[in-house]
């Protein structure tokens, strides 16, 4: 927190100072740091494996409370900005069904706790292929693994402890980013600085990394704009639209991923950034990606807090963007299961039901009942988009959907 | 072949070369046709259609006797059926019999003569029915193999007669060819009978083995020493129970089994004066009152005289019967086999796992009361059994094996259920489709009995159906007495017995499921418990010992946790 201030006393001195472009910067991030976390998680091991044993000594059968981790489960609050994990809890009480789980679970706590104890890793795969050495506890299959390594996060995600600390990383890396950016890396041997420019990375883009804590920026770019599609980050980034208009382009490819999340929420955060999206206008893009985006997901709630980026604004599609530059006859019509998703959000979505903008624009779809891609601009021309679109919405920000 | 007869019909009808006979000229050709002339040319009507059935039916004929003889004298039945093969299809076969024996008097009748015996009049369960099965028998192996039968009998009071026996098959008469009175036999009392006939051997379904096995399991009152040609040492099928079933009553028919021309019969021949004695008298469950409201209702006198009802009078009476409640025929006629022995009798001789039976209370069809036996063994698939102790752990224990016989009545869990089928004891091998009481196994729904069933046949699985129908009179579909005929009456109780049956193997079968899911369940646990153990010692670095214990309380934490 501290080094945060620092650098907003800083920028707010070159703002004065002259009129070219501020740069900003933010260091690596604290707070995970220190034996506080690491200790907390060791801690908390071995605080599960000792219930177990004290109860399972006292003829009793033990069991292991975690946190339900669905929508129905999860609160929004507008100051909060982000789904905060209600006061549901499941309880996995040892017996026939969940004996194996059980076992299970302790096994994996324990190679948390040598990976913590060593600053050692290993990927979500990597920890379903050490189970193959458990004989008849083994997973059959990673999905089974992710599910309880998802519980113990859940379990400890109370005590601030995350799968990163607990040093299990996700296989698949973030999206790419391009843009007015540098990233300072370290070297994982020597400890070194390595600076990355999102600004010279040619046809191809910098990559996030699975775990962004310890990165570092340097930005001299007025926002952020994080797209869905591959296609239209490629778009924009091979007409250097982020030199254009001075921004950084972020591709999610889909629902961005946890690292994705936390390093967009690094920048908007500590370099003051708006973030604008720039989606689908389905209900899969603002239920989903946009959702999850700025609020996290009901299934990682625990983690919310950390992974997600509240002062996202959504810029597009939206269906009055339809009607706005002619592209109704560049549609397609719901389907049965986007008009499901749509009316669900309406329906049990806290965050959704937190802004009547948002259901306004919810029903709004629902009535015309039609969806447009990000590329149905390519009806006025490939370059439509760049031309048109984006300069016109941008100039209007602060209309974005919240 | 149709435009061929048509054709033909419409060529005029061609004049008979022959000369046209009178009435007189006919009759000198009209005269008696003997009995065993008859049946000598309908061989097939008695079960004497190909070798291997004659075999088969030689023998039936002959225990069916011998066990009747041992029943009604109170002997327990003890008896040795031999088949030696003399050429290729030429066997001698000996049936030997404990029984009382027979006067001298009446044997060439009993075995020489056909439609002789003391069961066709009476109306008491046996065996035996119409008093034709032996002496086809021996007239059978005459026409064969030209020799006659040696039977050689002694009372307890007797000498051991010894007797050659051939049969006039024109005059249905029989002719002893030799004759002698024994020194001394190795019986006290008992009936030897051994004849020569053309015949096939054969092993498998619908043998002779088949038979001997399948009277072991609904006789277990009786021991059977059985030698093949093809053993050295006879098979000995042990009785299981000592106690020789009670002698069944005869009693008068009942009401409701008496057709129209038989009451009419009745009423004629009666010595009864008044028509309320008549029914009291000639018919069994009618006392005065139940006689008094049948007369009522035909709107008749109790006083009329029986032997001038006219036809519509009796008609009304008929016609009366049928419409009051008269209580069903006493039982003390039938001698079902009990459920015990039901249960004696095919756990000697079947491998199962569970075994279950039902009796109906007595019934009538026509008259004639009967009672069904139901009785149903039933193998676990897979072959280990799971027993539950007082403890309440699970255990796995080996199977028995079986006893007597290596011919196992249980086959595979994907093949059709065996069905047994008996009446009076004697078991039915052939013309199963065609029998009643397969009819009533295959309507009846064996899906909720936890037995799988395709659409409208037998059900599946390892296990034994057997059906027993006790009776004064069986009604067998032809003579050869191998099917019962599929009457209503008979079907519905069939059926009730089944499914009496049916739901104490449904309750099984769920059950054995339950403990077999437990059984699974609990491995779970030990398979899986160890790893808890494992997880704890690596993060906590506990002893081993340490680690042991604490699986094993939680071990008998999670069993007492999970009582059955």
């Amino acid at each position: 927190m501290a080094a945060k201030k620092k650098i907003t006393k800083k920028t707010a001195k070159k703002k004065s100072a002259s009129k070219k472009p501020r740069t900003r910067k933010v260091g690596e991030d604290e707070s995970n740091k220190g034996k506080g976390l690491k200790q907390v998680a060791l801690d908390s091991i071995v605080a599960v494996a000792k219930m177990v044993q004290k109860t399972a000594t006292g003829g009793g059968l033990p069991e292991m409370v975690m946190p339900q981790r669905n929508l129905s489960n999860v609160t929004y609050d507008k100051k909060t900005g982000y789904f905060e994990l209600g006061d549901n809890y499941k309880t996995r009480k040892l017996d026939v069904n969940s004996v194996k789980t059980f076992a299970q679970t302790l096994r994996l706590m324990s190679l948390a706790q040598d990976m913590v104890g060593d600053a050692d890793f290993a990927t979500k795969r990597e920890a379903y292929y050490v189970s193959k050495n458990w004989g008849e506890a083994k997973f059959n299959e990673q999905r089974e693994s992710d599910s309880v390594l998802d519980d113990i996060e859940g379990m400890f995600s109370l005590k601030g402890v995350t799968r990163e600390t607990l040093r299990f990383v996700p296989e698949e890396h973030g999206g790419s980013v391009v843009g007015a950016l540098t990233v300072i890396d370290k070297d994982p041997e020597t400890g070194d600085p390595i600076r990355s420019d999102c600004a010279a990375m040619g046809s191809g883009a910098y990559t996030v990394p699975s775990s962004v804590d310890h990165l570092g920026f340097e930005t001299t770019a007025e926002f952020i704009i994080a797209i869905e599609t591959g296609g239209m980050f490629q778009r924009l980034n091979h007409h250097r639209y982020w030199r254009t208009a001075n921004c950084i382009l972020v591709e999610m490819g889909g629902v961005p991923t946890r690292a994705t999340r936390r390093f967009v929420r690094r920048l908007s955060e500590g370099l003051k950034l708006p973030v604008y999206a720039f989606v689908d206008c389905d209900p899969y893009g603002m239920c989903n990606i946009y959702r999850t985006l700025k609020v996290g997901s009901g299934a990682s709630a625990h983690i919310n807090a950390k992974f997600c980026v509240p002062n996202a604004s959504y810029m597009g599609v939206t269906p009055q963007d339809i009607l706005d530059f002619g592209l109704e006859d560049a549609t397609h019509p719901l389907l049965p299961v986007d008009i499901k998703r749509a009316k669900d959000a309406l329906k049990n979505d806290p965050f959704f039901q937190a802004y009547p903008a948002w259901k306004k624009t919810l029903k709004q779809m629902l009535t015309m009942g039609v969806r447009a891609e990000q590329q149905a601009f390519a009806k006025w021309g490939l370059n439509f988009v760049i031309e048109e679109y984006l300069p016109v919405k941008i100039k209007n920000a602060k209309k974005f959907l919240p | 072949m149709r435009v061929e007869s048509i054709h033909r019909k419409g060529q005029n009808h061609p004049v008979a070369a022959t000369k046209h006979l009178t009435a007189e000229q006919m009759a000198k050709n009209q005269k008696e046709i003997s009995v065993s002339e008859f049946f000598a040319k309908n061989r097939h009507l008695l079960g004497f259609d190909n070798k291997q059935k004659a075999l088969l039916t030689t023998i039936k004929e002959a225990v069916d006797n011998s066990l009747d003889a041992c029943e009604e004298a109170g002997i327990a039945p003890d008896l040795l059926i031999e088949i030696h093969q003399v050429e290729e299809d030429r066997f001698r076969v000996v049936i030997e019999d404990n029984g009382p024996g027979i006067v001298k008097e009446q044997i060439q009748n009993i075995f020489g003569k056909l439609l002789y015996g003391s069961k066709f009049h009476s109306r008491r369960q046996s065996r035996g029915q119409q008093g034709i099965g032996i002496s086809a028998a021996l007239l059978y192996a005459q026409m064969t193999t030209g020799k006659g039968a040696k039977i050689i009998s002694k009372t307890t009071r007797g000498k051991p007669q010894s007797l050659t026996l051939q049969m006039d098959s024109a005059k249905n008469k029989p002719m002893i060819t030799k004759e002698a009175v024994l020194k001394e036999w190795h019986l006290k009392h008992g009936t030897r009978f051994e004849v020569e006939l053309e015949a096939t051997y054969k092993r498998g379904l619908r043998s002779v083995d088949d038979y001997i096995k399948q009277t072991a399991v609904s006789n277990p009152h009786a021991t059977l020493h059985y030698l093949t040609p093809d053993d050295e040492e006879p098979r000995i099928y042990e009785r299981a129970v000592k106690v020789v079933p009670d002698r069944p009553a005869e009693i008068k028919p009942h009401p409701y089994g008496v057709e129209l021309g038989e009451l009419i019969r009745m009423l004629r021949e009666t010595n009864s004066r008044w028509l309320v004695g008549f029914l009291q008298e000639e018919f069994c469950r009618v006392g005065r009152k139940k006689a008094l409201e049948i007369i009522k209702e035909a709107g008749l006198g109790e006083k009329s005289y029986p032997t001038r009802i006219a036809r519509e009078e009796a008609d009304a009476l008929y016609r009366s019967i049928q419409k009051t409640k008269i209580s069903a025929p006493p039982t003390t006629c039938l001698s079902p086999i009990g459920e015990k022995r039901i249960t004696e009798g095919l756990m000697k001789e079947t491998d199962a796992d569970f075994y279950a039976v039902a009796t109906r209370p007595p019934s009538v069809y026509r008259g004639n009361p009967f009672q069904i036996e139901v009785g149903i063994a039933w193998a676990k698939p897979g072959g280990d059994q799971l027993e539950v102790d007082k403890r309440g752990r699970i255990k796995k224990t080996k199977k028995r094996r079986g006893t007597v016989d290596t011919e196992n009545l249980l086959g595979n869990a994907d093949e059709p259920v065996r069905l047994l089928r008996f009446a009076n004891r004697v078991p039915l091998l052939s013309q199963q489709s065609g029998c009643g009481f397969t009819k009533a196994v295959t309507q009846t729904s064996w899906k909720s009995y936890g037995l799988q069933q395709p659409k409208g046949s037998m059900p599946l699985g390892s296990a034994v159906i057997l059906v027993h129908m006790a009776s004064v009179w069986v009604p067998f579909t032809s003579e050869a007495k191998e099917a019962i005929a599929p009457y209503d009456e008979i079907l519905k109780e069939v059926k009730r017995a089944l499914q009496d049956a049916g739901r104490k193997l449904g309750a099984h079968i769920r059950k054995d499921k339950r403990v077999a899911n437990e059984f699974e369940k609990r491995s779970y646990i030990e398979k899986y418990l160890p790893h808890v153990g494992i997880g704890l010692q690596e993060i906590l670095g506990i002893t081993d010992e340490a680690r042991e214990e604490i699986v094993e309380t939680l071990g008998d934490s999670l069993e007492t946790a999970r009582n059955i």
